[in-house]
């Protein structure tokens, strides 16, 4: 054995080129970035000796909130790094006309690809698995989803992928295939080296946690239902919750297969998408939009929840239309496994094929409007407060229909043909994932912050926040599909129309006002926490709320609500305030168990990790060995059966009493009055 | 029918041990919820099997001549005979007290399965012989990942009910182990309805 | 009454797992008969293959998996029939899309 065979056994592909610096300056500055960022919270935790409170208060954590929380911490992270890869690519598309621009094709290549995958499995995904963790077992009346164990476990192989793709900013480099990875390019003929597969294992491990995910939500809103809270009296987030978990059941397998067969492609010189040798790349459009349209709307089903709760608490009004707009979201659901093709309408099937497709595009159109119109009728008469989520919900109707509307122009085959591939596109899908996912998603960390920790979000900031996304999503935006209807393509790197400038600049413009608002809601919430005091809201209905999360302490304890309520109607907490039994004692307390804490799911993410890395640099033993230590993980834990701790009667009855008695005594504040100090959590209809 | 009320599908047990039945709804639903996602993965490399089988030859063999009936017939017997000694096993599990029949219709059930897995084997090492490999042909590739993928689920079983075999020997495990052999069951079953799709559209179609 | 009941139950489960041994081999010996003696034209040989599968398909669960009409599993049927109209859509759809692609690219 010579010194390469023992390289290579040890090593896979990992040389010591593949480490910093890198060849241009601004990869070699996120490279940086990335390694000074870790070495800094690893700093801050030392130094505020805050390891053991981390370790044992949350990551070993298998309680829904903090599991919740810890997903959206994930999402918030890499929402910074993919704003920023926005920001340069506008740059990048501003000053490259008859110039190079700031970075090299390929970099620019890089910056696209991570940006949507990123955006898509590793912000979007993690945020609104994280609002589903944390709000719906409150919003159900339930203690905890069904299998915590598994929750962790699939927050765990989340964060593994996103901490791969991180990785790939300091070792190696990324895909330049795109976020959906397309062969034949992404073979290995066209793309050697490790990009496509650092993104093969960051997209299969986060598809394997959504598909845990999902069937844990499913599981949870069927089995886990307070007493007496039937299917149709659940909260409107709750549906949209369930639509979502079983859109992630059936619609991540396609993800996997498609990712499994290109790797054994690149791996096992497979034929499934290659040129030659029977592969036939558009299977692999078939398998990726199987997946990618149901996907969108895993992305805008919560969200669509959210606006629902957002829209009808403040404009303290029932939700109008509660049946529509459940029937609608289903409508949508399995519509939305009916379309996958218009992703690729010019893929050379016949003008029939095109037009069904087309058809049933539009099809969804239509429960779409209803729930716009319930959203309008729902604010119409009502007293609106416009608070910030309430500002973004204003915004989100105005730009969604929008962005609807173009949505139904692409639907179209023969428009298709014209427009596909260009800016418009990118135009129209931002325009439907920016107001609709991510503000809901801002939306709703604004409206439960305040469940969550005990203290409301500064509204000010929050105004500030509002203001720089939406006038930054539409500067961003609306230019760029006039750019598509003047013939810019997408992911261009360097142009040569003058033309173009005042475009690209003025979207340039609306990316940095989009970096601003990013800075505005970290400086509320960093804002918020000096202030938390002044506004605090411990007895945790700070809004007016309709549904049972706002009937228990902020924070609410482990085991949520002492005593499980009994539902007759639809809104259940404004019922149990109208009859003025909302803060009454029960009559009697008893044990409740919890699951134990765990350092298992962390593990088992870690060797999800070492598996993914292992693989992707061809190290076999690694990847060998991480894949025994997953499973060792899982089977290690099957032998134990002390998963449970029982919390006694007496704590519960001393900590809720201790709740009540301060809701009892705290003063109502008017809805209106709810961004005063003076708002403890305990806000009301004025009298 | 009072206390036999199924709280899931699937055998359930009702007598021999209550507590465990009264606990199994959520977790069976749970794993049926998991079958189907994983049905929809066999479904879409079946899917991919079958354009593959027809336009991806690229002048290598074709299904006719990967086909052997005679091995097909061997394994769906052996499979469709451990779907039955499975569901004794529940059965048993069910009615009797003592674990001994119990255990011995599982025995015979991973002595099936494998049998089942020595003859894929055995199919797979001839086409490789024959030079059939899976690198030959867009065709062979789909071949081989689609039973590849239906002999690593069946070879999962097998490690599985290895475990459940130490676990029944360990105290304390009692009812978690009872739930887990009733989720092995359901998913043992459901191979075996993979397996149905594989042998029609792979061997029997392969064949006519 | 209640010892009564559940003998019968039991009766009848030990004889459901007979049944559903002795249906599924008729319907794979049924399968293969179509195949080796080719009866009829190849087409109506594929469409029948087809449909025992189907119809052996649904005798799996019904006797193995015990999916049936009882009230108490109503969750699982469900499930189930949601699966089927995904799994009819994703596979129908795929193999629609793929062979007119291929017949206008071949």
């Amino acid at each position: 054995m010579n010194t390469h065979d023992l390289t290579y056994w040890l090593f896979g592909n990992l040389r010591w080129s593949d480490f910093p610096p890198k060849s241009d300056l601004i990869a070699t500055g996120a490279a940086s970035l990335v390694i000074l960022g870790a070495l800094g919270v690893v700093v801050l935790l030392t130094v505020t000796r805050r390891w053991r409170w981390l370790w044992s208060e949350w990551l070993t954590s298998l309680d829904h909130k903090k599991i919740g929380i810890m997903y959206i911490v994930i999402a918030f992270v890499m929402l910074a790094r993919a704003v920023v890869e926005a920001a340069l690519m506008r740059t990048q598309q501003a000053v490259a006309i008859n110039a190079p621009g700031v970075v090299s094709p390929e970099h620019f290549a890089q910056l696209f690809t991570t940006h949507g995958s990123v955006m898509i499995f590793f912000m979007a995904m993690p945020f609104l698995s994280g609002i589903i963790n944390y709000v719906m077992p409150l919003q159900i009346g339930a203690r905890d989803l069904t299998f915590p164990f598994m929750n962790a476990v699939g927050l765990w192989l989340t964060g593994a992928g996103a901490a791969l793709v991180m990785v790939s900013l300091v070792i190696g480099k990324f895909s330049i295939g795109g976020w959906s990875g397309y062969p034949p390019f992404t073979e290995l003929p066209f793309s050697p080296g490790e990009g496509v597969d650092y993104w093969i294992w960051a997209v299969t491990l986060s598809s394997l946690g959504t598909t845990l995910t999902g069937i844990n939500f499913a599981v949870t809103l069927y089995k886990e239902r307070a007493p007496g809270m039937r299917l149709f009296r659940l909260p409107l987030f709750a549906w949209t919750s369930l639509c979502t978990a079983i859109l992630m059941i059936f619609a991540m397998p396609p993800l996997t297969v498609a990712t499994a067969l290109l790797a054994l492609d690149r791996y096992a010189g497979f034929h499934f998408f290659t040129n030659d040798l029977g592969g036939n790349m558009m299977n692999y459009a078939n398998l990726f939009w199987l997946f990618g349209h149901p996907e969108v709307y895993i992305l805008i089903l919560p969200a669509f929840g959210i606006w629902s709760e957002v829209i009808s608490t403040f404009s303290g009004k029932r939700l109008y239309g509660y049946k529509s707009m459940v029937f609608a979201v289903m409508c949508i659901a399995v519509l939305s496994f009916t379309v996958w093709l218009h992703h690729f309408f010019t893929m050379g099937q016949s003008a029939n094929v095109n037009a069904v497709f087309g058809i049933a595009t539009m099809l969804i159109g239509i429960p779409t409007g209803v729930k716009v119109y319930d959203w309008l009728l729902t604010m119409y008469g009502g007293r609106l407060r416009l608070t910030a989520p309430m500002l973004f919900a204003v915004t989100f109707l105005f730009c969604f229909v929008l962005g609807g509307l173009s949505g139904i122009i692409l639907a179209n085959p023969p428009v298709d043909f014209s427009v596909h591939n260009s800016l418009f596109l990118v135009a129209h899908f931002h325009n439907m994932l920016i107001p609709g996912t991510l503000f809901g998603m801002i939306a709703g960390y604004m409206f439960w912050f305040p469940k969550a920790f005990g203290f409301r979000l500064e509204e000010t900031w929050g105004r500030i926040a509002w203001g720089c996304w939406s006038a930054g999503f539409l500067l961003a935006f609306l230019p760029l599909y006039m750019l598509g209807l003047f013939g810019m393509m997408r992911r261009t790197a360097e142009t040569f129309r003058a033309e173009y400038a005042p475009w690209l600049w003025t979207a340039w413009g609306g990316a940095g006002l989009i970096v601003c608002g990013l800075g505005a809601l970290i400086v509320q919430l960093i804002v918020s926490i000096r202030r938390r005091e002044a506004l605090a809201v411990p007895v945790g209905d700070p809004w007016d709320g309709h549904s049972l999360e706002w009937w228990t302490s902020s924070p609410p304890p482990e085991y949520n609500f002492a005593v499980l309520p009994k539902i007759e109607e639809t809104e259940a907490f404004t019922a149990m305030k109208r009859r003025g039994r909302a803060y009454e004692s029960p009559e009697d307390y008893a044990d409740i168990t919890m699951p134990k804490h765990t350092g298992l799911p962390v593990m088992i993410g870690a060797a999800g990790f070492v598996c993914a890395f292992a693989l992707t640099w061809h190290i076999w033993w690694a990847a060998a060995l991480g894949l025994l230590a997953m499973w060792g993980g899982v089977v290690a834990r099957s032998f134990r059966s002390d998963f449970e701790h029982v919390i006694p009667a007496a704590q519960i009855e001393r900590e809720n009493e201790a709740w009540l008695a301060r809701a009892r005594a705290t003063t109502p504040v008017d809805r209106f009055a709810e961004l005063d100090p003076a708002n403890r959590g305990k806000a009301v209809e004025r009298q | 029918m009072s206390d036999q009320q199924s709280l899931h599908a699937g055998v359930n047990i009702g007598r021999t041990d209550p507590e465990a039945h009264e606990e199994a709804g959520p977790v069976m639903f749970g794993f049926w919820v998991f079958l189907m996602s994983d049905l929809v993965l066999f479904a879409l490399l079946l899917a991919t099997y079958s354009a593959m089988s027809l336009h991806g030859i690229a002048g290598g063999p074709t299904p006719k001549d990967v086909t052997d009936l005679k091995s097909a017939g061997i394994e769906t017997a052996l499979l469709l005979a451990s779907s039955f000694t499975f569901g004794m096993a529940s059965l048993a599990q069910k009615y009797r007290d003592d674990r001994a029949p119990m255990v011995a219709w599982m025995v015979a059930t991973a002595l099936l399965g494998i049998a089942f897995l020595g003859f894929e084997a055995r199919d797979f090492v001839k086409l490789a012989e024959e030079g059939h490999m899976p690198q030959r042909s867009g065709f062979l590739s789909a071949h081989f990942t689609l039973l590849g993928c239906h002999g690593l689920h069946v070879s999962a079983g097998l490690v599985w009910m290895a475990v459940l075999f130490v676990q029944m020997r360990v105290p304390g495990l009692e009812r978690l182990v009872r739930l887990r052999i009733m989720r092995l069951a359901l998913f043992w079953h459901m191979l075996d309805v993979v397996w149905i799709a594989i042998l029609t559209f792979v061997f029997l179609y392969g064949a006519a | 009454m209640m010892a009564q009941e559940q003998a019968g139950e039991r009766r009848r489960e030990y004889r459901d797992k007979l049944i559903g041994l002795a249906g599924a081999a008729v319907l794979t010996a049924a399968s293969f008969l179509l195949v080796v003696l080719k009866p009829v034209s190849r087409d109506l040989i594929l469409a029948g293959l087809g449909a025992l599968a189907l119809a052996q398909i649904g005798w799996q669960f019904r006797f193995f998996l015990d999916i049936d009409l009882r009230k108490s599993h109503r969750d699982d049927l469900q499930l189930v029939l949601f699966t089927g109209l995904i799994v009819a859509l994703m596979i129908g759809g795929s193999l629609w899309i793929l062979f007119n692609q291929h017949a206008r690219m071949g």
